[in-house]
């Protein structure tokens, strides 16, 4: 509870900073310590030293799994602040609001890692994603931007729509808006109350809905034009943060309740991945600009982000876990990079790694654990993924499908690493300040302590 | 704890090496770095059981930090500690852009290649694997040819995908492992189904397959070995291959013994395929490096027909060549870029005569040339004439086939060293000199080396003995 009311306080305060101070660089740094505040308070919480309870009527169940995930994605945020704080300064005009929206993003994201009832979920994800349609249209002046966030509003909410019309059917089969209600519900021998079809079908458009949320193909589509129309430090924060937060939902869903599908489960599931896999992949191969290919990479992470669905396991559920930190931190230790470069084309990182060295290693880092290259993060976060599904037993070519197109995604990550260091050319960066570079090597670093310790991560789950 | 030394020195250096802002500094001081780990590695020799190193690692996952060194890792890692100050002293007058990167990418894939013979756990052997790749990648793609950075991303992306392959293998066997563990010990004791072996198998033969080359996965290999900087083309083809015949011998065999029964033929049958393919391609080229390079398919082609041959004459073969495969083609590697740095050119079809100019290289690089054939009484001789008589007690017919790729090489081999030395003096070489006093001294070592193994070789076969009796009770 405490990252709830934290993050809606500070939202409020954030807001109001703007009437007191002018200074930018002020609000930045109110909401680093802000960022604090809610991150402690929340960790206080996952080990029961202070914490504020409400009465949710079981609407809200707070797990260690939920709240140590939640620290994951205000930590990130935290990360993303430091990292991109002077660019989120130079996004528009009204600063303190952009970070007033921030927080009540994470708001969002807190109900999301507990939520124990399909109401709780629908406005977890509303809280979530209206601050986002905002951010996104962020540059008001800037025609792409305004279309971007035209299209993820209504594609939002379209999606929304039919997350409602599922949560209406599965209400209408079971009387009852809980996610661990409905299992018990589940017949357990043959004779028992039948799975209805009003629930099933309700199952599916949450499926569908929740696909939607976090790009899965085939719903896919909105992804490319709003993560490329935005303006990239809000793509940064959208398409880690808010994405993790995105799965933590929809496997807390499907943990329990894929059982429900029966069979049909496993087909659905599989065939999302591998379309989201080829689809991501396949695309980002022949894009042109960086960040439009960012924006299909990050459908083909998805891919690998739903084996943690497909395996549900323990083991899945670290992998997730390590899953949202390798993501999170390379892509927006990635985005702070790119911000700085003006030409957003693959040529307009020519010849970075002679020109800003630091920029360059960085940038290669996060290429680096973005493609899963042992030593970095991203590896033990894929293999993490992979390793659930061996273990869940069965289905080993999937395994082989998923390898290949991660060698597939080494292509593009690695043709921005090749125009950095093997290509002649005059990259425009705007300045970089020193504390900035700094901030960024260490980043990189932690990236390659995690893949070198992934227990750094994972043993506090079990602290 | 020396096997640890042996990865941390080369590493440790490297990373040093990086942050020094003076060229020639860096250069000699890497130089100095290489010759004391080669003196590490022979301190090693004298160990008198395995050195072992085992620190905790990756506890929740069941992978340890575990160091092995037996007779193949000594003798792996002897190839790999000599040879870098041989490359350095060789190219030590050659300019290289940015010098203190260059040497330290060298010396982190001399500690990848380390880390790779050493390791004894399934995932830090991945590791070490693919961390050897990355700074090679980087080596050819900066300071190589015109195509360099199509040719390298080929060659990253082909050996890429196949260690993903093996890394599904490990992934597979490692949830067959009794007490879910990646030592090689608890891989040893798996025991698959002949059907779970023969697919599994091929994950990993592939990965290694790629890295060896052998035929058909050798189509990266010619252009990589064109287009990177003679340098690196040392470390390539002297040692990077030996990673996938090690791999074969260490992780391979051991785990999968029914598969390597039931496909032994096959790969047999690739590798000869390989030896002659390559062997002829050899003879109409015209460009010297890609000469060695096709000539350096059809040698690991021998190597590998050699370890599927499966008896113990074969093996003993096999571990010999490969230390004494990596010593001559690093010596011819280095002629090769004395020519071009000397004649800026590669053709031979536009040289002609050198042996007047420079004669002390002449001699020399007949020498290399008679140890690539495999005379008698230079060092691959004794290495060749065990392989074949390994593969002689398998297959008479395919032992036959391959036995022509020895005329074949001496075809292209005295081609090339007559086309180069001998006849009139052409016009580009007309301004050539005898080669600087580095080149002398590390061809001449190079060279002793070769004759030295070629007379006395039984101390290399007593070093990887208890290598090759291992594979035999395995099996």
């Amino acid at each position: 509870m405490n990252a709830i009311i934290f993050s809606a306080i500070m939202g409020v305060v954030m807001m109001f900073s703007g009437i007191f101070t002018q200074k930018k660089s002020a609000i930045t740094l109110t909401a680093i310590i802000a960022l604090l505040v809610l991150l402690g308070a929340n960790i206080c919480e996952t080990y029961g030293c202070f914490s504020i309870d409400v009465n949710t009527h079981n609407l809200l169940h707070f797990t260690k799994f939920g709240l140590y995930f939640n620290t994951i994605l205000i930590a990130a945020t935290l990360i993303f602040v430091l990292l991109s704080g002077s660019s989120i300064e130079k996004a528009g005009v009204y600063v303190a609001d952009y970070y007033a929206l921030i927080f009540f993003v994470l708001c969002g994201t807190s109900v999301l890692t507990a939520y124990n009832g399909l109401l709780m979920l629908f406005i977890g994800i509303e809280i979530m994603t209206i601050p986002l349609y905002i951010l996104t249209g962020s540059d008001k002046k800037n025609l792409k931007s305004n279309e971007a966030a035209l299209k993820y509003f209504l594609m939002g909410s379209f999606s929304t729509g039919i997350l409602l019309m599922g949560i209406a059917l599965v209400y209408g089969a079971t009387g009852s808006f809980g996610i661990t209600s409905i299992t018990s519900i589940a017949p357990t021998s043959a004779g028992a109350l039948p799975i209805s079809f009003l629930q099933v079908a309700g199952y599916i458009l949450l499926f569908v809905s929740m696909c939607f949320k976090v790009s899965a193909a085939p719903f896919h589509f909105w992804t490319p034009d709003v993560y490329d129309g935005a303006p990239s430090v809000f793509t940064a924060f959208m398409s880690t943060i808010v994405k993790a937060a995105g799965f933590f939902a929809f496997l807390n869903l499907f943990e329990a309740n894929a059982t429900i599908l029966g069979p049909t489960w496993k087909i659905l599931i599989t065939f999302v991945i591998i379309a989201t896999l080829l689809v991501g992949n396949i695309t980002a191969v022949f894009q042109q600009s960086v960040k439009r290919m960012l924006a299909y990479s990050s459908i083909a992470q998805a891919g690998f982000m739903l084996f943690a669905l497909f395996s549900n396991n323990d083991l899945a559920k670290e992998g997730v876990l390590l899953y949202a930190v390798a993501y999170s931190i390379a892509t927006i230790g990635f985005f702070a990079v790119l911000v700085k470069v003006k030409d957003h084309t693959f040529d307009g990182f020519n010849g970075l790694a002679k020109a800003h060295p630091v920029l360059a290693f960085s940038a290669t880092i996060f290429l680096m654990s973005l493609a899963g290259i042992p030593l970095t993060a991203g590896f033990f976060a894929k293999y993490y993924m992979l390793a659930a599904v061996v273990k869940s037993g069965g289905s080993f070519w999937i395994v082989l499908v998923a390898l290949g197109f991660a060698a597939i995604s080494v292509y593009y990550y690695f043709k921005v690493i090749q125009a950095m260091y093997f290509k002649q050319g005059e990259p425009e960066v705007t300045s970089a300040t020193v504390g900035y570079k700094i901030a960024l090597v260490l980043v990189a670093l932690l990236v390659i302590l995690i893949g070198i310790l992934p227990s750094i991560v994972l043993n506090w789950f079990y602290f | 704890m020396i096997a640890l030394l042996l990865i941390l020195t080369p590493f440790a250096t490297g990373l040093l090496s990086f942050v020094m802002t003076k060229g020639n500094f860096a250069k000699n001081f890497s130089l100095l770095a290489s010759i004391a780990i080669a003196v590490l590695a022979i301190l090693a020799l004298n160990e008198p059981v395995a050195p072992t190193f085992d620190v905790a690692w990756l506890n929740n996952l069941g992978s340890r930090f575990t160091l092995k060194m037996d007779g193949m890792s000594k003798m792996l890692c002897l190839l790999t500690a000599v040879s870098f100050p041989l490359i350095f002293t060789a190219v030590y007058k050659n300019e290289y852009k940015n010098p203190a990167s260059f040497f330290g990418l060298m010396l982190l894939t001399q500690a990848g290649l380390m880390g790779v013979f050493l390791a004894a756990d399934a995932l830090l052997f991945y590791f070490f694997w693919e961390f050897a790749l990355i700074p090679v990648y980087f080596l050819c793609s900066i300071w190589g040819g015109e195509k360099r950075i199509q040719v390298t991303f080929k060659f990253f992306i082909y050996t890429f995908l196949g260690s993903l392959l093996m890394l599904a293998g490990i992934l597979y066997l490692y949830f067959h492992t009794a007490n879910h563990s990646f030592a090689i010990q608890s891989f040893y004791q798996i025991s698959l189904s002949g059907k779970e072996q023969a697919f599994i198998f091929w994950l990993f033969f592939i990965a290694f397959a790629i890295k060896m080359p052998i035929f058909p996965f050798h189509t990266w290999q010619p252009d990589a070995y064109e287009q990177s900087p003679t340098a690196t083309t040392m470390v390539l083809s002297g040692i990077m291959v030996k990673m996938g015949l090690f791999a074969v011998l260490r992780w391979l065999l051991p785990i999968f013994p029914l598969a390597t029964v039931q496909f032994s033929n096959i790969i047999i049958l690739f590798s000869v395929i390989g030896m002659i393919y390559a062997s002829l391609i050899a003879i109409r080229q015209d460009d010297i490096k890609r000469l060695i390079a096709y000539s350096s398919i059809a040698h690991i082609g021998l190597m590998s027909a050699a370890i599927f041959s499966g008896n113990k004459t074969g093996l003993e073969g096999v571990m010999i060549q490969m230390f004494n495969h990596g010593i001559n083609v690093i010596g011819l590697w280095i002629i090769a870029d004395l020519i071009e740095q000397q004649l800026g050119t590669r053709k031979m079809s536009e040289m002609g005569g050198l042996a007047q100019k420079a004669p002390t290289m002449a001699v020399l690089f007949v020498l290399m040339a008679f140890a690539n054939v495999a005379l008698p009484l230079t060092n691959a001789f004794v290495g060749e004439f065990l392989m074949f008589s390994g593969l002689f007690r398998v297959n008479l017919v395919i032992a036959a086939v391959a036995g022509l790729s020895i005329i074949l090489a001496a075809v292209y081999t005295l081609n090339m060293v007559q086309k180069v030395l001998y006849g009139e003096v052409s016009t580009t070489v007309s301004n050539a000199v005898e080669i600087s006093f580095n080149a002398k001294l590390a061809l001449i070592l190079i060279a002793f080396a070769i004759i030295a193994l070629g007379v006395f070789p039984q101390p290399m076969i007593d070093l990887t003995k208890d290598s090759v009796v291992g594979l035999i009770i395995k099996k």
